[in-house]
């Protein structure tokens, strides 16, 4: 017996909607065995780790506070891997984003005013925007791989963050610990309703829409599918290999760091050794479990959220590392792929007919 | 090879004469559907070498092969014609292990064998020239002979063996060549040594003089022809009828995957043989007027140059052409000679210097193909799947993919795209060049090879261009759909416009070029009036006379080559 | 001084080496396994489990070389078999080798390890200089160089290696001369896989004989630039490797000398020169085209 692929004449709908589903369901699945090999009960696991978080006003909260910068690293990836482009870094352009945006609080911190904020997220974009452009730019100019570049960056960002915050942007009244100072009440993203909710989750939103027209009303979103599928047909139609590249990166590197200022500016209000549970990772598997739609991400983005809460829960529950969460994500990424083979292919099952080929 | 060959041969007919029982049978049963098709030609003076019965391959919702039954006598050449589309190739890849029929039966030398992959073909003397080659450009002529025998022995063994074999055919190479720096025409050779090695009785050659100059063409007939001398049966697809007749004992025609005849082709005529495998007379372009109206020149190149991108491509050197309104120019050439290169040069794809190009007098190799597009020129590539349409794009969008910004109104207020205005395109291209589709607004990849040239194609015509250039009009399609589109580029150019056709087939240049110029490594020869070009000429510049004649001023060659 | 730094500089060179020349057999044979970091993690974690299990540094590095292969298996089975996209397929091996080796590895952390041992050869180690370089050195260190010389062979002096360069040439043409694309693939795969888990295993069990999370460090990634850098020839990533250990110890020593460079900024180094390096190879574009294998990342489902 064997597995055979026969291609679909065209792409199945039902199956675009239906495989992330059933990648979901096949995760459960494997969650519970994994709960059950540790000794636990599968049900009592896959209840505290799933479903209970959405029942509780506090950790409703938090799953938007770790939803908001996945969705929206996520929306920009988005517009790399639709046009081929393979920028794995996001973490990188997160990080230095952060670095960027949080100078103004940190090196003036007596510059309090309305324009602040605003000020911050500015750079916090550029930062991101710039960071993308190195792997962007080495593309285009060199051909250089952008996969291991933009990766590379990331350990770069990490590693300045950890020399700024230890060395030059130490706070001068913090005991010697690792962390700038804090920020002052105008660096502070605005919080909407009680909790930690901020500005943030709005603006991930409109950021959202503004990206759906984009790709689904103008010739520049026409232009991003058509050279993710066949970049020869695109550069018959007139569109540019290498300005394209830079484009979605400098968008995608720009979402990350505008994430990465309004995670610093919001959720830690200064700068840490460590400020990334390692979410331009995770929203990589956001982009694929969204089927690289936007609003596709935008629920895969509370799927990733919502795995960051339950590890938390079923730590202090269950008495499980949160080490598995990301487990769990690794392997809904792996589902998400299997099951998307289903939107091209139609797998049969054949019956073994042959027998003992002759070659080696 | 010679007698050994034979020695092994008459072994294996010894050992068939046991089977006589199952031989006999099909012997019957092939004679009846001889009799069924009315050809009546009495073929059980031949013994038999390989037969099918009732072979049949689907895939997915169509029948490649519907029931055919086949007969190949040994030391025959025997002709499979049909029209693209017809099942040849699904049927000799059933043959050659490569494909599984869903049922039905073969037969080799009497006996009821299942042939599951090419080695088991090969191990019964079975070989196949691709027409696609299955070659490996980044290994030696040796290497990739090697992998098509089962015990090749140490490589300079072998590599000895393939200097006397194709020495011996006249057919001559180097076994330490790397194949991505030979030419087309070596490559078929590389194919055609590679079945000889392997000792076949049988030979399966799909299209292959398609990719050679008449010259070499004739030279593969004279092979052919020895090989069948020798007893080795050829079993030859093509869709070239005037070959067919010249070197073909029989014949067996499919369309729409079924056998529908089966004859001597020499006792046929062309017509007869095309009406058999189009089932319909065949359709022609009209008759032309004899001297076409030359305007002013409307696509001028001017020395032309431009290097290899990659190490596999050809660089384009010295070429100068100048097309007119009112007329076809078509430039001849065998595969990989540069056209491709040259096309995408002309339409913008790859930039070069701005005076080498220019479009109704404006220079403009340095502009974008947006730009040409929007002074009136229309670009039909050779592929046209891939390049010519994004494959998971529904046909609307890949009208947007060419007329985004030739004010079509394809882009409405505020920058948005109108998919109202590209439907409605759409519709009006399928309606006016007959593109038939399963269901409204489908995937391109969905689209037979035909259909699909006939929107692509369709999709630049209906713009009225003024400049239009076309790589391969009608590669793969239809007689119907070929002859449809041959006309619409003889009307267009009769319309004032000036039509630069690529191609490979010197039956489509000859039926609608003025004038012809030949590329061959890079370089073009003078286009010279269609009256003054004859095959064989054509065939002598093909074969390199083209850089003798541009080569007035080349001192050096500059060709691709250089690969480690 | 000099000879202790070589010697270092072999240690840190021998992962990168290892890992590097499985993936160029996977690459050659047209598959892009991103997954090499995830792989070697899993070998780091297996390996100093089993190790510290059964006390036998060997049967760490057979475990670790059994963690990268079913790794790599998964991999495999995705990318060939339901004809997944590689590059992030690649990735979600990384992660999900990093999540795991960590949950696994939370019971090791902080046990002393297990250091597997050096190959005195009788006499000859005791050779002033030459000595301790060449023939005083973990098993594996040979091991690896070992790997390059049977690599080397076999693809361009055996039948099993030509096949596997035509897969990675043309799988359309190997498909129809009859070769099987997917399981000469697949088994290319597990070969990766088994010698990316032996470079992770020699991470926790040679070179800081301990377990600490996400101890390779993107040496996975680096070993990927490696082949990019190798241009696909076996030989010159024994040049790659050792070039990119030399950078890695003298970021160490540099350190150690406190030239007054902030640590991190050399610590960034062997990142910073993997762009580097990969700029100077990539933008030779006719040395690098030459090589690379056609098919490279492109799926293949074989149609019947």
């Amino acid at each position: 017996m064997r597995i055979e692929l026969v291609k679909r004449k065209e792409h199945s709908h039902l199956m675009t909607v239906l495989s992330p589903l059933l990648a979901v369901v096949l995760t459960l699945l494997t969650a519970a065995l994994l709960f059950a090999l540790a000794g636990k009960d599968p049900m009592i696991g896959l209840y505290k780790f799933f479903v209970e978080p959405l029942f509780d006003s506090w950790s409703l909260q938090e799953l938007l506070v770790k939803a908001t910068p996945l969705v929206l690293i996520a929306a920009g990836l988005l517009l790399c891997y639709l046009s081929n482009n393979w920028n794995i870094g996001a973490e990188g352009q997160f990080v230095f984003g952060a670095i960027c945006g949080s100078f103004v609080p940190i090196l003036f911190p007596d510059f309090q005013t309305v324009f602040t904020l605003p000020l911050m997220l500015f750079f916090g974009i550029l930062g991101g925007a710039a960071w993308a452009l190195i792997p962007a730019l080495l593309k285009v100019r060199f051909s250089t791989n952008e996969i291991l570049s933009s990766l590379m960056l990331v350990y770069v960002a990490n590693l300045l963050l950890d020399y700024l915050v230890r060395g030059p942007w130490r706070d001068p009244e913090g005991y010697n610990f690792p962390e700038s100072r804090m920020f002052s009440d105008a660096a502070i993203m605005p919080s909407i309703g009680l909790g930690r909710l901020t500005i943030a989750a709005p603006i991930t939103i409109v950021v959202i829409v503004a990206l759906a027209i984009l790709l689904s009303r103008t010739l520049k979103g026409f232009e991003i599918r058509v050279m993710g599928e066949s970049p020869r047909a695109g550069e018959f139609a007139g569109f540019s290999r290498g300005r394209l590249t830079l484009f979605v990166f400098a968008i995608s590197g720009g979402l990350a760091g505008l994430a990465g200022t309004m995670e610093v500016s919001g959720s830690l209000n200064q700068l840490l050794p460590v400020i990334s549970p390692g979410y331009g990772f995770t929203a990589i598997i956001v982009a694929f479990l969204g089927r690289l739609n936007p609003f596709g991400i935008l629920i895969a983005g509370f799927v990733l959220a919502l795995s960051y809460i339950g590890g938390e829960a079923v730590q202090s529950s269950v008495g499980i590392s949160d080490k598995i969460s990301d487990v769990i994500q690794g392997m809904l990424l792996f589902y998400v792929l299997a099951c998307d083979t289903l939107i091209l292919y139609k797998p049969r099952l054949v019956r073994s007919r042959r027998v003992g080929t002759r070659e080696a | 090879m010679g007698r050994k060959v034979l020695q092994k041969w008459q072994d294996l007919d010894d050992k068939a004469a046991g089977a006589r029982g199952t031989g006999q049978l099909s012997d019957v049963k092939t004679m009846s559907a001889a009799g069924a098709d009315g050809a009546g030609i009495d073929r059980s003076a031949g013994t038999p070498l390989l037969e099918a019965f009732g072979l049949t391959k689907r895939f997915g919702d169509i029948l490649a092969n519907e029931s055919v039954d086949l007969r190949i006598n040994q030391g025959e050449i025997h002709a499979l014609l049909g029209e693209n589309g017809a099942g040849k190739s699904t049927l000799v890849k059933s043959f050659y292990g490569s494909l599984e029929p869903d049922s039905g039966e073969i037969f080799w030398l009497g006996k009821r064998v299942r042939i599951d992959n090419p080695s088991e073909a090969r191990r019964l003397g079975i070989g196949m020239v691709f027409q696609h080659f299955s070659l490996f450009e980044a290994l030696t002529v040796v290497e990739n002979i090697a992998l098509a025998l089962p015990k090749p022995g140490p490589m300079g063994e072998l590599a000895r063996r393939i200097r006397t074999i194709s020495e011996d055919y006249g057919l001559p190479l180097n076994p330490d060549d790397v194949v991505a720096d030979l030419p087309v025409g070596i490559r078929q050779r590389i194919e055609i040594i590679r079945c000889l090695l392997q000792e076949p009785r049988l030979i399966i050659m799909d299209e292959p003089t398609s990719v050679l100059t008449p010259q070499e063409a004739d030279r593969l007939f004279v092979t052919l022809q020895r090989l069948a001398s020798e007893g080795c049966a050829v079993l030859y697809i093509s869709h070239r009828l005037e070959e067919v007749q010249r070197i073909c004992h029989h014949a067996t025609i499919l369309r729409h995957g079924r056998k529908v005849a089966e004859c001597d082709p020499s006792l046929e005529t062309a017509g007869s043989l095309a009406r058999m495998m189009v089932g319909a007379e065949v359709a022609h372009v009209s008759a032309r007027d004899t001297a076409p109206a030359t305007g002013p020149v409307r696509l001028r190149l001017t020395g032309l140059s431009a290097s290899a991108l990659t190490p596999f491509a050809t660089a384009l050197s010295g070429i100068d052409l100048e097309v007119h309104g009112g007329e076809v120019v078509a430039i001849a050439g065998v595969a990989g000679n540069g056209q491709g290169e040259l096309f995408d040069v002309i339409s913008g794809e790859r930039e070069v210097p701005s005076a080498m190009i220019q479009l109704d007098d404006m220079p403009c190799g340095h502009r974008s193909i947006t730009w040409r597009r929007q002074k009136s020129a229309a670009f039909v590539p050779e592929e046209r799947l891939g390049h010519g349409s994004v494959p998971g794009l529904e046909l609307s969008g890949n009208v947007t993919l060419t007329r985004h910004s030739t004010g079509d109104g394809l882009i409405a207020t505020l920058g948005l795209l109108s998919r109202q205005a590209a439907h409605a395109l759409e519709k009006k291209i399928k309606g006016t060049y007959d593109v038939r589709m399963s269901h409204d607004n489908p995937e391109a990849r969905s689209l037979s090879g035909g259909n699909l040239q006939k929107f692509v194609v369709g999709r630049e015509l209906d713009r009225n261009p003024g400049i239009l250039v076309i790589n391969q009009p009608t590669w793969g399609v239809d007689a119907g759909a070929a002859a449809l589109i041959r006309q619409a580029l003889i009307d267009l150019a009769r319309s004032g416009s000036a039509v630069l056709v690529i191609s490979q087939d010197l039956d489509e240049i000859f039926e609608v070029a003025d004038r012809i110029a030949v590329i061959s490594r890079g370089m073009l020869s003078r286009a010279e009036p269609v009256a003054e070009m004859t095959r064989e000429r054509i065939g002598l510049l093909m074969a390199g006379g083209a850089e003798d004649e541009s080569a007035r001023q080349a001192t050096s060659r500059t060709g691709a080559g250089g690969a480690a | 001084m000099f000879e202790a730094v070589l010697l270092t500089v072999i240690t840190a060179a021998t992962p990168l080496l290892i890992a590097a020349i499985g993936e160029l057999v996977v690459e050659r044979s047209g598959v892009l396994n991103l997954g090499v970091e995830g792989m070697m993690i899993m070998g780091a974690v297996v390996g100093f489990g089993a190790a510290n299990l059964t006390g036998s540094g060997t049967v760490g590095a057979l475990a670790a070389i059994l963690a990268g292969m079913g790794m790599s298996a998964i991999f495999g089975l995705l990318v060939l078999y339901l004809a997944t996209n590689q590059v992030a397929t690649g990735l979600a091996l990384t992660i999900l080798g990093l999540g795991l080796s960590g949950l696994i590895g939370e019971a090791f952390i902080g046990v002393p390890g297990l250091k597997l041992p050096r190959l005195e050869i009788a006499g000859l180690s005791d050779i002033p200089f030459f000595g301790p370089v060449v023939f005083n050195q973990d098993a594996l260190v040979y091991v690896g160089l070992g790997l390059v010389a049977i690599v080397s062979y076999v693809l361009f002096r055996t039948r099993a290696g030509l096949i596997l360069r035509a897969v990675g040439d043309n799988h359309g043409s190997a498909h129809a001369l009859g070769y099987s694309v997917l399981k000469v693939r697949f088994l290319a795969v597990l070969f990766g896989g088994g010698c990316a888990g032996l470079a992770g295993g020699y991470m926790s069990l040679a070179y800081t004989p301990q377990w600490v999370e996400n101890m390779t460090a993107g040496r996975g990634w680096i070993a990927l630039a490696l082949v990019v850098f190798a241009s696909w020839l076996p030989v010159r990533v024994v040049a790659g490797a050792y070039l990119f250990g030399a950078v890695t110890v003298l970021t160490f020593h540099a350190q150690a000398q406190g030239l007054g460079i902030p640590s991190q900024f050399l610590s960034s180094l062997p990142y910073l020169a993997t762009i580097v390096v990969l700029v100077i190879i990539s933008a030779n574009r006719r040395l690098t085209l030459v090589n690379t294998p056609a098919c490279l990342g492109k799926p293949f489902v074989p149609d019947r």
